[in-house]
């Protein structure tokens, strides 16, 4: 990493028997973060059999992926209805409204002065923070009455609940909330002159806004995009309750689809956990570097 | 036990899943035809019934399927049987009606505490369970009236007549199969140690006594999730006052703090010191290894203990007996045995081709095909083939025949609110310390009126 | 990226934008129907989903519904909030104060999560690597996290912290108390129960690699030459921190408080993945239970319990953004 090279010359150096106290903190902490999951991996490494007969943490007699093949499939997670798919289609889609409409309210609270700017701002982050679960009865009922066309869902229910639209749309009315407040406050950074040289060039408003000020945001795009996936992906609440097929449902439930009303096959879940654990994990990787920046400028720049 | 169990795919690879093909190809050619009759007129509801499930036994299968094609579509099934062989127990079961079927599978749990979400948008026929909390959804007005499906079943004992059947006195649900509670052992263990199956109370600790000096854990014990105990409290009940009474608190009607419930929680903490200790943070599964370890001597649980182990010597070493009387007055004649079936929904989009479905599931061939592979439950049916049963199913069978009065499951029993909200934490507390019964109990009894009223 | 053109420094030397803002009626009228639209779209999705379903939890609160067919219920007043202090006390204050509990406890977990920034950001070889490892609970599924707390480390049979035990520590089934006091108005004590810590430990494997990662971010933007100026005064470490770095991080200090408080009074899904043993009961789990429970649910009751989690959120959310906008045109 080039830019940890940069900063240990920039920055007050350690004394050296610092130095080394901190790197064994460090490390010492890495190492204990690692245990669950590599005690996971090993877990997920091993035949139930053996690990029946002596226990997880034992010597191994044999080591395979066995149980990873086996979770992808007993888990339901491939194929168009698998459990992969429909998080892509839930997720994705979310994602990309959850930005557009956060930018959109980002770019008009913060780069134009209206009556109820901070109103809404208030709204809307206040909003992004409550618990899901108080406002699950009403809008659960909600949904049930609301007709939906059946050319517009995969379902068939002829209302929103039970489509992957019904948990789109809570995803983005819930989350707008809190990528609007860290948009706003990155934009706020970016010159007015821009605005104004644009203005003087003539630029309508949706120009300013997708040929300007919308390139100038991609760190903070990314990082939201990092975070919200991460956030998305992992959500069970909605899509359990609002999800009543089973081929509906996301990568979440397939944990619950390995868990066992009767047999339980731990290392069987583990396998299945690891492999859930992956697309958050690469993504988090991927733009590890955005998302350091993107949020550096929201969040501290107020 | 099951030797075929365990070989289990390979006979409904070749032979089920053909078998639905050819089905399936006879019955697109005859749906278009059946759509039309079924445009006809009103006479269309009932075919499918007259047909379906009448005339009981292994004909019924093809007569259901014949009416299936005349229901016409697709019929919608919800399930809960997310696990791996009770998944493919259940396609065959559902094969085994000829019917075109779109399963919808959840995974059990959250399809259980869901039910009432779900309920808002069933699939036409829904898996569910017999008792209390079949009743309560049919109050509601959330599940269908399949009377005139239950006009033609000819199979069933009255027993199951009576537990499918609504507070209005109409049918809502269709058994397919029942297991029982029972205290489990190893034959082995028993044997190597010269211990006898008790009869009484006095027996009973003399044995577990005679277990922990052997360096045994009497009872294995489990309270993940703070259902499994539940089955403590009601063999208790049932022992010590008798099932009338345990029906009538369980339905609001005697007081928890009752001395006659407290004599119930006396029995119980007697009994707790041959327990495994620290049941809370034990899943029924870890539980059944000990026993299955030979750590623990007995495991008091439904006859699925024995879905969790692959090992066959294990399973065939496995036996049960009834648990013992504790008052010679109430005596031991009383048990749990849950029995789980289907229910349809209150609306569901295809009537016909539900009805036709649980028409044939209720028939023998239905459940022969599902314990085929399931392997541990006995059928409700009284046509249903026994020949394939393994020992744990055929006692279970004359356990539960001889009984003269059986109860679903506590949280089966009564409202299954009352009991995640409130009994689920309070039974999971005296087992923690029972010496806090009359806090607890009082603490149920304040709750009751808000659930039960 | 400090070449990057959204840099601190070129924000530092723009004026200051009060006043700059255009106003609202200089615009054409097209540009006018954009920005209703780039407004009004969101808002009115967010306050359809979200701020209506949450008043209507309120009013839901005031009446005895099974939940089922709509307009079925009846008012009843306060009674479900009365209900809830005096028959479901035991399960209400113990839950309550396992909130408060989660709080605090978090709020030590932020300073961890601090610590280790802090570390980090001071030029650490390898530092992206730490930084991935302490993240990594963060991207883990709820449902991945309770079961690898469940079975992999805690659990009797076969769990690590079990591993060479002869007599295995219930670690999550346990629910008697490490410490307790009692409170006048209440028959039964309140305390710390040994399994919510056991639970506790979970929650912070999550957290701190959380405000880990908030903090570092904030600390990037911190001008170096704001700490090289401090040193050149002669201050120490710590008060460099004290006096230069932990003011100027003030955004990012009310951000990681308002995350940490907030997830303290929402937290339930890590407890549901563990089946919520006795004793680890928190107010979410309280609402959930009673709301989309098995049986159709006393959803007055779990209302009520709701619109009182709702007034705890509410109360910091108003103090945080009253902070957070405090110095801005209001």
């Amino acid at each position: 990493m080039s830019s940890s090279l940069t900063l240990v010359q920039r920055k007050p150096g350690y004394s050296k028997p610092l130095r080394s106290l901190t790197y064994a903190f460090l490390t010492a902490v890495a190492l204990a973060w690692m245990v669950p999951i590599l005690g996971a991996f090993y877990s997920s490494l091993r035949p139930y059999a053996e690990t029946q007969r002596k226990g997880i943490f034992s010597m191994p007699d044999s080591l395979s992926f066995k149980n990873y093949g086996d979770a992808f499939k007993q888990g339901g997670m491939g194929g168009w209805h698998g459990t992969f798919a429909n998080t892509a289609f839930i997720v994705f889609p979310s994602i990309a409204l959850i930005l557009l409409f956060s930018s959109f309210m980002a770019f008009a609270v913060s780069r134009f002065t209206w009556r109820f700017n901070i109103t809404l701002l208030l709204i809307f982050t206040a909003g992004n923070l409550l618990p899901a679960q108080v406002i699950f009865k009403p809008l659960f009922s909600f949904y049930e009455h609301v007709p939906w066309p059946n050319f517009l869902s995969d379902t068939n229910t002829g209302h929103l609940l039970g489509t992957k639209i019904a948990v789109i749309i809570i995803h983005v009315a819930f989350q707008t909330g809190f990528c609007t407040f860290v948009l706003s406050n990155y934009m706020k950074t970016i010159p007015k002159e821009l605005n104004e040289a644009a203005l003087v060039d003539g630029a309508s408003v949706p120009r300013q806004f997708f040929q300007i000020i919308l390139p100038l945001c991609r760190p903070a795009l990314a990082a939201l995009a990092t975070l919200e996936f991460t956030w998305l992906y992992n959500d069970f609440f909605w899509a359990v309750v609002l999800l009543n097929q089973g081929s509906e449902r996301p990568i979440t439930s397939s944990i619950a689809n390995l868990g066992g009303q009767y047999f339980s096959n731990d290392n069987l879940i583990a396998a299945g956990s690891m492999i859930i654990a992956m697309p958050t994990l690469a993504v988090y990787l991927m733009l590890q570097k955005q998302f350091i920046s993107g949020l550096t400028l929201g969040a501290s720049k107020g | 036990m099951s030797g075929t169990t365990e070989q289990s795919p390979s006979p409904r690879d070749v032979g089920f899943s053909i078998n639905r093909r050819q089905v399936l190809i006879g019955g697109a050619g005859a749906a278009s035809a059946a759509a039309l009759l079924a445009a006809c007129g009103s006479d269309a509801k009932t075919t499918p019934a007259t047909t379906g499930g009448a005339t009981g036994g292994t004909t019924a299968g093809t007569t259901a399927a014949t009416s299936g094609a005349a229901a016409g579509g697709e019929v919608t099934f919800g399930s809960n049987y997310s696990d791996a062989k009770p998944k493919e127990a259940m396609q065959a079961a559902i094969d085994s009606t000829g019917l075109k079927v779109k399963v919808n599978t959840t995974d059990h749990n959250s399809y259980q505490g869901n039910i009432t979400n779900y309920l808002a948008q069933p699939d036409d026929v829904l898996c569910w369970f017999a008792g209390y909390r079949m009743r309560f959804f049919a109050d509601k007005g959330l599940v269908g009236d399949i009377s005139d499906v239950w006009s033609k079943f000819t199979d069933f004992g009255d027993s199951f007549k009576t537990a499918s059947t609504g507070n209005d006195g109409k049918q809502y649900f269709v058994p397919l199969y029942y297991y029982p509670w029972a205290v489990h052992y190893r034959k082995s263990v028993f044997a190597e140690k010269g211990y006898k199956v008790p009869t009484n109370k006095a027996e009973l600790v003399a044995l577990a006594t005679k277990m922990q000096a052997d360096g045994l854990i009497p009872f294995a014990y489990a309270n993940d999730g703070k259902w499994p105990v539940q089955g403590t409290f009601d063999i208790l009940n049932m022992r010590v006052n008798g099932y009338k009474y345990h029906v009538d608190l369980l339905a609001g009607k005697e007081k928890w703090t009752d001395p006659k419930t407290k004599a119930v929680f006396t029995a119980w903490a007697e009994l707790l010191p041959f327990h495994q200790t620290n049941a809370n943070g034990r899943t029924w599964q870890e539980a059944a290894t000990s026993l299955e370890k030979k750590e623990a001597g007995m495991y008091y649980l439904g006859t699925f203990v024995a879905t969790n182990s692959k090992d066959q010597a294990y399973l065939d070493d496995l036996d049960f007996f009834n648990f013992p009387a504790l008052d010679d007055k109430i005596g031991a004649d009383a048990l749990d045995a849950p029995i789980d079936g289907f229910m349809m929904a209150a609306k569901p989009k295809n009537i016909e081709g539900a009805k036709a479905l649980l028409a044939g599931l209720g028939t023998a061939k239905a459940v022969d095909a599902f314990l085929k592979i399931e392997g541990a439950s006995v059928a409700a049916n009284g046509k249903a083939d026994t020949s394939g049963y393994n020992a744990i199913q055929k006692k279970s069978q004359e356990l539960v025949s001889k009984a003269k009065n059986i109860a679903q499951f506590l949280d089966r029993d009564t409202s299954p609110d009352f009991v995640s909200n409130v009994i689920g934490d309070a039974f999971a507390a005296f087992v923690a310390d029972p010496t806090q019964v009359d806090t607890i109990l009082k603490g149920i009894e304040d709750k009751k009126s808000t659930y039960l009223s | 990226m400090s070449t990057d053109i959204t840099s601190p420094d070129i924000t530092a030397a723009a004026p200051p934008h009060r006043g700059r803002r255009r106003r609202y009626s200089q615009l054409s009228r097209s540009d006018k129907v954009w920005l209703s639209l780039m407004v009004g779209i969101p808002s009115a999705i967010h306050i359809a989903f979200v701020w209506l379903p949450a008043i209507g939890t309120i009013m839901l609160s005031f009446t005895k519904w099974d939940g089922i067919h709509l307009g079925t219920w009846t008012g009843v007043g306060f009674k479900n909030y009365w209900t809830i202090f005096t028959v479901f006390d035991d399960k209400f204050f113990p839950a309550l104060f396992n909130n408060l509990i989660l709080l605090v406890f978090l709020a030590a977990c932020s300073l961890v999560g601090v610590l280790l920034a802090y570390l980090l950001d001071k030029g650490v070889r390898g530092s992206a690597i730490y930084q991935s490892i302490y993240y990594l609970p963060v991207v883990l599924s709820l449902a991945v996290v309770g079961f690898i707390w469940k079975s992999v480390m805690y659990s009797q049979s076969q769990g690590l912290f079990n591993v060479g035990r002869t007599t295995p520590i219930d670690f999550l089934g346990n629910s008697q108390k490490l410490f307790e006091f009692h409170v006048p108005f209440l028959s039964f004590p309140l305390g710390l129960t040994k399994n919510f810590a056991a639970l506790l430990l979970a929650m912070a494997w999550r957290h701190i690699g959380y405000v880990m990662v908030l903090y570092l971010a904030g600390l990037k933007s911190v001008d170096p030459s704001l700490r090289e100026a401090a040193s050149i005064d002669g201050c120490n470490e710590w008060q460099t921190f004290r006096r230069v770095v932990f003011p100027v991080m003030k955004p990012i200090n009310v951000v990681v408080l308002v995350i940490t408080v907030i997830e303290a009074l929402r937290a339930f899904d890590i407890i549901v993945a563990l089946k919520e043993p006795i004793g680890t009961t928190v107010l979410g789990v309280l609402v959930k239970n009673n709301l989309t429970g098995e049986g159709g649910g006393q959803v007055g009751i779990g209302s009520a319990y709701g619109v009182i989690l709702l007034l705890l959120c509410l109360g910091f959310i108003i103090w945080y953004l009253i902070n957070n906008y405090r110095e801005q045109e209001l």
